[in-house]
Protein backbone atom coordinates (compact mmCIF):
# COMPACT_ATOMS: atom_id res chain seq x y z
CA UNK A 1 0.00 0.00 0.00
CA UNK A 2 1.08 3.39 -0.78
CA UNK A 3 -0.75 6.55 1.11
CA UNK A 4 0.73 9.44 1.70
CA UNK A 5 -2.21 10.83 2.88
CA UNK A 6 -1.57 8.48 6.22
CA UNK A 7 0.99 10.71 7.33
CA UNK A 8 -1.17 13.53 8.01
CA UNK A 9 -3.87 11.72 9.03
CA UNK A 10 -2.00 10.14 11.96
CA UNK A 11 -0.15 13.59 12.92
CA UNK A 12 -2.52 13.91 15.47
CA UNK A 13 -1.64 10.48 16.95
CA UNK A 14 2.36 11.84 17.21
CA UNK A 15 0.74 14.93 19.27
CA UNK A 16 -1.35 12.75 21.89
CA UNK A 17 1.49 10.53 22.39
CA UNK A 18 4.07 13.17 22.76
CA UNK A 19 1.74 14.87 25.35
CA UNK A 20 0.70 11.87 26.84
CA UNK A 21 3.95 11.09 27.13
CA UNK A 22 5.65 14.98 28.44
CA UNK A 23 2.56 14.72 30.94
CA UNK A 24 3.32 11.02 32.77
CA UNK A 25 6.75 11.62 32.66
CA UNK A 26 5.97 15.12 34.73
CA UNK A 27 4.42 13.92 36.96
CA UNK A 28 6.98 11.13 37.70
CA UNK A 29 9.53 13.97 37.69
CA UNK A 30 7.18 16.09 40.40
CA UNK A 31 6.82 12.52 42.44
CA UNK A 32 10.19 12.38 42.50
CA UNK A 33 11.10 16.46 43.61
CA UNK A 34 8.46 15.22 46.01
CA UNK A 35 10.09 11.67 47.42
CA UNK A 36 13.59 13.63 47.42
CA UNK A 37 12.03 16.98 49.32
CA UNK A 38 10.39 15.22 52.35
CA UNK A 39 13.26 12.32 52.62
CA UNK A 40 15.43 15.13 52.88
CA UNK A 41 14.05 16.57 55.73
CA UNK A 42 13.74 13.59 57.26
CA UNK A 43 17.19 12.49 57.15
CA UNK A 44 18.45 15.90 58.04
CA UNK A 45 15.68 15.43 61.33
CA UNK A 46 17.70 12.60 62.33
CA UNK A 47 20.99 14.13 62.20
CA UNK A 48 19.96 16.75 64.26
CA UNK A 49 19.05 14.45 66.57
CA UNK B 1 21.81 -43.08 -2.48
CA UNK B 2 18.69 -40.50 -3.64
CA UNK B 3 17.87 -40.21 -0.02
CA UNK B 4 21.27 -38.39 0.54
CA UNK B 5 21.03 -35.59 -1.64
CA UNK B 6 17.71 -35.10 -2.41
CA UNK B 7 17.15 -32.53 0.21
CA UNK B 8 19.69 -29.97 -1.62
CA UNK B 9 16.86 -29.94 -4.79
CA UNK B 10 14.89 -28.11 -1.96
CA UNK B 11 17.44 -25.48 -1.15
CA UNK B 12 16.15 -22.28 -2.57
CA UNK B 13 17.66 -18.49 -3.49
CA UNK B 14 15.80 -16.90 -0.67
CA UNK B 15 17.24 -19.30 2.52
CA UNK B 16 21.11 -18.73 0.81
CA UNK B 17 19.55 -15.35 1.57
CA UNK B 18 19.11 -15.46 5.05
CA UNK B 19 22.17 -17.93 5.38
CA UNK B 20 24.31 -14.56 4.55
CA UNK B 21 22.36 -12.60 6.75
CA UNK B 22 22.27 -15.34 9.66
CA UNK B 23 26.57 -15.18 8.88
CA UNK B 24 26.89 -11.53 9.03
CA UNK B 25 24.68 -11.18 12.11
CA UNK B 26 27.50 -13.88 13.79
CA UNK B 27 30.17 -11.51 11.99
CA UNK B 28 29.41 -9.02 13.45
CA UNK B 29 28.74 -10.19 17.01
CA UNK B 30 31.88 -11.79 16.93
CA UNK B 31 34.27 -9.44 14.95
CA UNK B 32 32.60 -6.40 16.30
CA UNK B 33 30.84 -7.23 19.87
CA UNK B 34 27.97 -5.91 18.35
CA UNK B 35 25.50 -7.16 21.26
CA UNK B 36 27.11 -10.49 20.97
CA UNK B 37 24.49 -12.74 23.07
CA UNK B 38 20.99 -11.69 20.59
CA UNK B 39 23.07 -11.33 17.58
CA UNK B 40 24.77 -14.69 17.77
CA UNK B 41 21.89 -16.63 18.46
CA UNK B 42 19.67 -15.15 16.11
CA UNK B 43 22.58 -15.61 13.59
CA UNK B 44 22.90 -19.01 13.94
CA UNK B 45 19.23 -19.59 14.06
CA UNK B 46 18.64 -17.68 11.20
CA UNK B 47 20.69 -20.53 9.80
CA UNK B 48 19.03 -23.13 11.90
CA UNK B 49 15.79 -22.39 10.54
CA UNK B 50 16.38 -22.25 7.07
CA UNK B 51 17.76 -25.56 6.09
CA UNK B 52 14.83 -27.08 4.30
CA UNK B 53 12.42 -29.02 5.78
CA UNK B 54 14.52 -27.86 9.41
CA UNK B 55 13.35 -30.19 12.35
CA UNK B 56 13.77 -27.18 14.27
CA UNK B 57 10.61 -25.53 13.60
CA UNK B 58 7.07 -26.72 11.97
CA UNK B 59 4.35 -28.01 14.51
CA UNK B 60 6.38 -29.72 17.28
CA UNK B 61 9.39 -28.21 16.58
CA UNK B 62 11.63 -27.14 19.76
CA UNK B 63 11.61 -23.28 18.24
CA UNK B 64 8.58 -22.98 18.06
CA UNK B 65 7.70 -24.62 21.11
CA UNK B 66 9.89 -22.22 22.77
CA UNK B 67 8.46 -19.37 20.75
CA UNK B 68 4.49 -20.38 21.73
CA UNK B 69 5.83 -20.99 25.56
CA UNK B 70 8.27 -17.64 25.80
CA UNK B 71 7.69 -14.95 23.02
CA UNK B 72 3.94 -15.20 22.00
CA UNK B 73 2.57 -14.74 25.27
CA UNK B 74 5.60 -12.43 26.13
CA UNK B 75 6.85 -13.95 28.95
CA UNK B 76 10.53 -14.07 27.78
CA UNK B 77 10.65 -10.52 26.99
CA UNK B 78 8.81 -9.55 30.52
CA UNK B 79 10.82 -11.86 32.31
CA UNK B 80 14.02 -10.38 30.80
CA UNK B 81 12.81 -6.95 31.97
CA UNK B 82 12.84 -8.14 35.54
CA UNK B 83 16.90 -8.76 35.22
CA UNK B 84 16.95 -5.34 32.91
CA UNK B 85 15.38 -3.75 36.33
CA UNK B 86 17.87 -5.26 38.45
CA UNK B 87 20.83 -4.33 36.58
CA UNK B 88 19.60 -0.14 36.47
CA UNK B 89 20.98 2.56 39.01
CA UNK B 90 18.02 5.21 38.95
CA UNK B 91 20.61 7.03 41.44
CA UNK B 92 21.64 9.69 38.53
CA UNK B 93 17.91 10.84 37.33
CA UNK B 94 17.06 10.55 41.61
CA UNK B 95 19.11 13.33 42.08
CA UNK B 96 18.01 15.74 39.14
CA UNK B 97 14.57 14.37 38.25
CA UNK B 98 13.95 17.04 35.26
CA UNK B 99 16.76 14.61 33.09
CA UNK B 100 13.94 12.84 32.76
CA UNK B 101 12.40 15.27 30.18
CA UNK B 102 14.63 14.25 27.64
CA UNK B 103 13.58 10.99 28.05
CA UNK B 104 10.57 11.97 27.28
CA UNK B 105 11.41 14.16 23.96
CA UNK B 106 13.47 11.48 23.10
CA UNK B 107 10.63 9.54 22.33
CA UNK B 108 9.64 11.87 19.21
CA UNK B 109 10.86 9.11 16.65
CA UNK B 110 8.27 6.83 17.76
CA UNK B 111 5.56 8.92 17.18
CA UNK B 112 7.18 10.67 13.49
CA UNK B 113 8.01 7.13 12.07
CA UNK B 114 4.44 5.90 13.45
CA UNK B 115 3.16 8.60 10.50
CA UNK B 116 5.53 7.71 8.22
CA UNK B 117 5.30 4.11 8.24
CA UNK B 118 1.39 4.42 8.40
CA UNK B 119 2.03 5.82 4.52
CA UNK B 120 3.06 2.02 3.86
CA UNK B 121 1.40 -0.42 6.27
CA UNK B 122 -1.99 -0.82 8.35
CA UNK B 123 -1.67 1.23 11.24
CA UNK B 124 -1.04 -1.52 13.67
CA UNK B 125 1.81 -2.29 12.10
CA UNK B 126 3.25 1.15 11.24
CA UNK B 127 2.73 1.37 15.43
CA UNK B 128 4.84 -1.61 15.78
CA UNK B 129 6.93 -1.06 13.10
CA UNK B 130 7.70 2.68 15.20
CA UNK B 131 8.30 1.25 18.24
CA UNK B 132 11.98 -0.15 17.15
CA UNK B 133 12.37 3.47 17.87
CA UNK B 134 12.07 2.25 21.73
CA UNK B 135 15.06 1.34 21.49
CA UNK B 136 14.48 -1.51 23.47
CA UNK B 137 14.22 -5.20 22.95
CA UNK B 138 11.73 -6.40 24.92
CA UNK B 139 9.16 -3.27 24.36
CA UNK B 140 9.38 -3.86 20.70
CA UNK B 141 8.98 -7.21 20.98
CA UNK B 142 5.69 -6.89 23.21
CA UNK B 143 3.91 -4.28 21.16
CA UNK B 144 4.84 -5.89 18.36
CA UNK B 145 2.88 -8.95 19.76
CA UNK B 146 -0.02 -7.33 21.66
CA UNK B 147 -0.49 -5.64 17.66
CA UNK B 148 -0.61 -8.96 16.06
CA UNK B 149 1.78 -7.20 13.91
CA UNK B 150 2.98 -9.92 10.75
CA UNK B 151 6.34 -7.59 10.71
CA UNK B 152 7.16 -9.25 14.01
CA UNK B 153 10.25 -11.10 12.79
CA UNK B 154 11.74 -7.79 10.96
CA UNK B 155 11.26 -5.25 14.06
CA UNK B 156 12.58 -7.75 16.01
CA UNK B 157 15.76 -8.45 14.03
CA UNK B 158 16.12 -4.35 13.45
CA UNK B 159 15.08 -3.40 16.90
CA UNK B 160 18.45 -5.09 18.16
CA UNK B 161 20.63 -4.28 15.79
CA UNK B 162 20.11 -1.03 15.40
CA UNK B 163 20.92 -1.51 19.48
CA UNK B 164 23.80 -2.97 18.86
CA UNK B 165 24.22 -0.31 16.16
CA UNK B 166 24.04 2.91 18.55
CA UNK B 167 27.33 4.02 18.69
CA UNK B 168 27.43 4.76 14.40
CA UNK B 169 24.36 5.60 14.19
CA UNK B 170 23.90 8.45 17.31
CA UNK B 171 27.52 10.51 16.79
CA UNK B 172 26.48 11.98 12.97
CA UNK B 173 23.03 13.09 13.88
CA UNK B 174 24.20 14.80 17.47
CA UNK B 175 26.98 16.59 15.08
CA UNK B 176 24.87 17.80 12.52
CA UNK B 177 22.55 19.30 15.22
CA UNK B 178 25.02 20.93 17.30
CA UNK B 179 27.55 23.31 16.93
CA UNK B 180 31.64 22.96 18.43
CA UNK B 181 30.45 25.54 21.11
CA UNK B 182 27.73 23.90 22.28
CA UNK B 183 29.19 19.97 22.58
CA UNK B 184 31.97 22.02 24.49
CA UNK B 185 29.48 23.07 27.22
CA UNK B 186 30.13 21.59 30.97
CA UNK B 187 27.93 20.96 33.15
CA UNK B 188 27.54 20.27 36.84
CA UNK B 189 28.90 17.10 38.24
CA UNK B 190 28.15 16.91 42.18
CA UNK B 191 25.77 14.62 42.80
CA UNK B 192 23.13 14.71 45.07
CA UNK B 193 22.36 12.07 47.48
CA UNK B 194 18.68 9.89 47.17
CA UNK B 195 17.93 8.82 50.43
CA UNK B 196 17.10 4.91 50.84
CA UNK B 197 13.32 5.71 50.85
CA UNK B 198 13.33 7.32 47.60
CA UNK B 199 14.80 4.51 45.81
CA UNK B 200 12.75 2.11 47.47
CA UNK B 201 9.51 4.04 46.64
CA UNK B 202 10.42 5.16 43.19
CA UNK B 203 9.73 2.01 41.36
CA UNK B 204 6.29 1.43 43.13
CA UNK B 205 5.60 4.97 42.31
CA UNK B 206 6.33 4.85 38.81
CA UNK B 207 4.40 1.24 38.33
CA UNK B 208 1.00 2.95 39.60
CA UNK B 209 1.16 6.01 37.74
CA UNK B 210 2.09 4.12 34.49
CA UNK B 211 -0.14 1.93 35.46
CA UNK B 212 -2.76 4.81 35.87
CA UNK B 213 -2.29 6.41 32.72
CA UNK B 214 -1.22 4.07 30.41
CA UNK B 215 -2.58 0.27 31.17
CA UNK B 216 -0.92 -1.39 28.70
CA UNK B 217 2.10 -0.73 29.44
CA UNK B 218 1.78 -2.20 33.31
CA UNK B 219 3.25 -5.29 32.56
CA UNK B 220 6.50 -4.35 31.07
CA UNK B 221 6.59 -0.94 33.59
CA UNK B 222 5.48 -3.39 36.47
CA UNK B 223 7.90 -6.13 35.68
CA UNK B 224 11.24 -3.93 35.04
CA UNK B 225 10.39 -2.13 38.45
CA UNK B 226 9.87 -5.12 40.07
CA UNK B 227 13.38 -5.97 39.54
CA UNK B 228 14.71 -2.34 40.59
CA UNK B 229 12.87 -2.75 43.36
CA UNK B 230 14.49 -5.87 44.64
CA UNK B 231 18.03 -4.00 43.57
CA UNK B 232 17.33 -1.32 45.71
CA UNK B 233 15.53 -2.87 48.86
CA UNK B 234 18.52 -4.27 50.67
CA UNK B 235 16.81 -7.37 51.53
CA UNK B 236 16.86 -9.43 48.19
CA UNK B 237 20.42 -9.12 46.91
CA UNK B 238 20.94 -12.43 46.35
CA UNK B 239 17.63 -12.51 44.33
CA UNK B 240 18.77 -9.32 42.69
CA UNK B 241 22.32 -10.74 41.63
CA UNK B 242 20.75 -13.89 39.77
CA UNK B 243 17.65 -11.56 38.27
CA UNK B 244 20.86 -9.60 37.13
CA UNK B 245 23.48 -12.30 35.70
CA UNK B 246 21.49 -16.20 35.31
CA UNK B 247 17.50 -14.77 35.01
CA UNK B 248 18.72 -12.35 32.37
CA UNK B 249 21.77 -14.86 31.08
CA UNK B 250 19.31 -17.84 30.51
CA UNK B 251 16.44 -15.92 29.03
CA UNK B 252 19.14 -13.89 26.45
CA UNK B 253 20.10 -17.66 25.08
CA UNK B 254 16.65 -18.39 24.57
CA UNK B 255 15.16 -15.24 23.24
CA UNK B 256 17.93 -14.91 20.49
CA UNK B 257 17.26 -18.13 18.92
CA UNK B 258 13.64 -18.19 19.87
CA UNK B 259 13.50 -14.79 17.74
CA UNK B 260 15.19 -16.25 14.80
CA UNK B 261 12.46 -19.16 14.37
CA UNK B 262 10.78 -16.52 12.60
CA UNK B 263 13.42 -15.65 10.48
CA UNK B 264 11.85 -18.28 7.63
CA UNK B 265 13.08 -17.23 4.13
CA UNK B 266 9.59 -17.16 2.67
CA UNK B 267 8.53 -14.67 5.68
CA UNK B 268 11.16 -12.64 5.87
CA UNK B 269 12.87 -11.90 2.53
CA UNK B 270 10.26 -9.36 1.23
CA UNK B 271 10.85 -6.04 0.05
CA UNK B 272 8.61 -4.80 2.92
CA UNK B 273 11.48 -6.50 5.61
CA UNK B 274 13.89 -3.92 4.42
CA UNK B 275 11.10 -1.03 4.51
CA UNK B 276 10.62 -2.15 8.08
CA UNK B 277 14.21 -1.96 8.83
CA UNK B 278 14.85 1.47 6.79
CA UNK B 279 11.70 2.98 9.32
CA UNK B 280 13.33 1.51 12.33
CA UNK B 281 16.39 3.46 11.15
CA UNK B 282 13.96 6.75 10.69
CA UNK B 283 13.09 6.17 14.21
CA UNK B 284 16.43 5.99 15.80
CA UNK B 285 17.35 9.43 13.71
CA UNK B 286 14.31 10.80 15.12
CA UNK B 287 14.57 10.08 18.56
CA UNK B 288 17.89 10.90 18.77
CA UNK B 289 17.22 14.60 16.82
CA UNK B 290 14.46 14.94 19.20
CA UNK B 291 16.34 14.92 22.25
CA UNK B 292 18.89 17.25 21.31
CA UNK B 293 16.37 20.02 19.87
CA UNK B 294 14.57 19.64 23.24
CA UNK B 295 17.92 20.66 25.04
CA UNK B 296 18.43 23.20 22.82
CA UNK B 297 15.25 24.71 22.71
CA UNK B 298 15.24 24.58 27.10
CA UNK B 299 18.95 26.20 26.59
CA UNK B 300 16.69 29.36 24.87
CA UNK B 301 15.24 29.83 28.60
CA UNK B 302 18.09 28.48 31.04
CA UNK B 303 20.78 30.48 32.37
CA UNK B 304 22.75 27.68 33.09
CA UNK B 305 22.92 26.14 29.83
CA UNK B 306 22.68 22.40 29.11
CA UNK B 307 24.96 20.48 26.94
CA UNK B 308 22.39 19.09 24.15
CA UNK B 309 24.53 16.00 23.51
CA UNK B 310 22.82 14.95 26.56
CA UNK B 311 19.30 14.40 24.77
CA UNK B 312 20.25 12.04 22.29
CA UNK B 313 20.51 9.59 25.26
CA UNK B 314 17.14 9.65 26.13
CA UNK B 315 16.39 6.43 23.12
CA UNK B 316 16.67 3.53 25.80
CA UNK B 317 19.22 1.81 24.10
CA UNK B 318 21.07 1.27 27.68
CA UNK B 319 23.76 1.89 28.78
CA UNK B 320 25.11 2.26 24.77
CA UNK B 321 23.49 5.76 24.89
CA UNK B 322 24.73 7.59 27.70
CA UNK B 323 28.86 6.19 26.94
CA UNK B 324 28.29 7.21 23.26
CA UNK B 325 27.45 11.15 24.44
CA UNK B 326 29.68 10.82 27.47
CA UNK B 327 32.69 9.93 24.74
CA UNK B 328 31.54 12.66 22.45
CA UNK B 329 32.13 14.85 25.11
CA UNK B 330 35.69 13.58 26.03
CA UNK B 331 36.29 13.60 22.42
CA UNK B 332 35.79 17.54 22.10
CA UNK B 333 37.48 18.40 25.68
CA UNK B 334 39.35 15.78 27.46
CA UNK B 335 37.94 17.37 30.40
CA UNK B 336 34.23 17.04 29.94
CA UNK B 337 32.62 14.51 31.97
CA UNK B 338 29.05 14.27 30.93
CA UNK B 339 28.36 10.69 32.00
CA UNK B 340 26.13 10.98 35.06
CA UNK B 341 23.90 13.76 33.28
CA UNK B 342 24.07 11.15 30.11
CA UNK B 343 23.77 8.14 32.30
CA UNK B 344 20.47 9.56 34.09
CA UNK B 345 19.25 10.25 30.88
CA UNK B 346 19.37 7.32 29.41
CA UNK B 347 17.78 5.58 32.56
CA UNK B 348 14.87 7.81 31.96
CA UNK B 349 14.60 7.12 28.18
CA UNK B 350 14.24 2.95 29.54
CA UNK B 351 11.38 4.58 31.60
CA UNK B 352 9.93 6.58 28.80
CA UNK B 353 10.01 4.01 26.02
CA UNK B 354 8.26 1.62 28.02
CA UNK B 355 5.54 4.53 28.62
CA UNK B 356 5.31 5.09 25.01
CA UNK B 357 4.94 1.61 24.41
CA UNK B 358 1.99 1.44 26.61
CA UNK B 359 0.23 4.79 25.44
CA UNK B 360 0.75 3.13 21.70
CA UNK B 361 -1.31 0.30 22.77
CA UNK B 362 -3.64 2.18 24.57
CA UNK B 363 -3.83 3.56 20.99
CA UNK B 364 -4.31 1.11 18.75
CA UNK B 365 -5.02 -2.06 20.73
Amino acid sequence: MFEPINFILNLEWMGLGMLGIFIVMGIIIGATYLLNHIFAKIDAKKKNK
Amino acid sequence: MEFLYENFTHITWQMGVMWVIGAALIFLAIKFEMEPTLLLPMGFGAILVNLPFSGAIGEHGPLTTLYNAGIANELFPLILFIGIGAMIDFGPVLSNPKLMLFGAAAQFGIFFTLCLASIFFPINDAAAIAIIGAADGPTAISVAIKLNSEKLPAIMVAAYSYMALVPLIQPPVIKMLTTKKERLIRMDNTAKTVSKQTRILFPIIITVVAGLFAPDSVALVGFLMFGNLMRECGVLDSLSKTAQNVLANLITIFLGITIASQMQAEQFVQWETLLVIGLGLFAFIFDTAGGVLFAKFLNLFLKKKINPMIGAAGISAFPMSGRVVHKMGLKEDPQNFLLMHSIGVNVSGQIASVIAGGLILNFFL
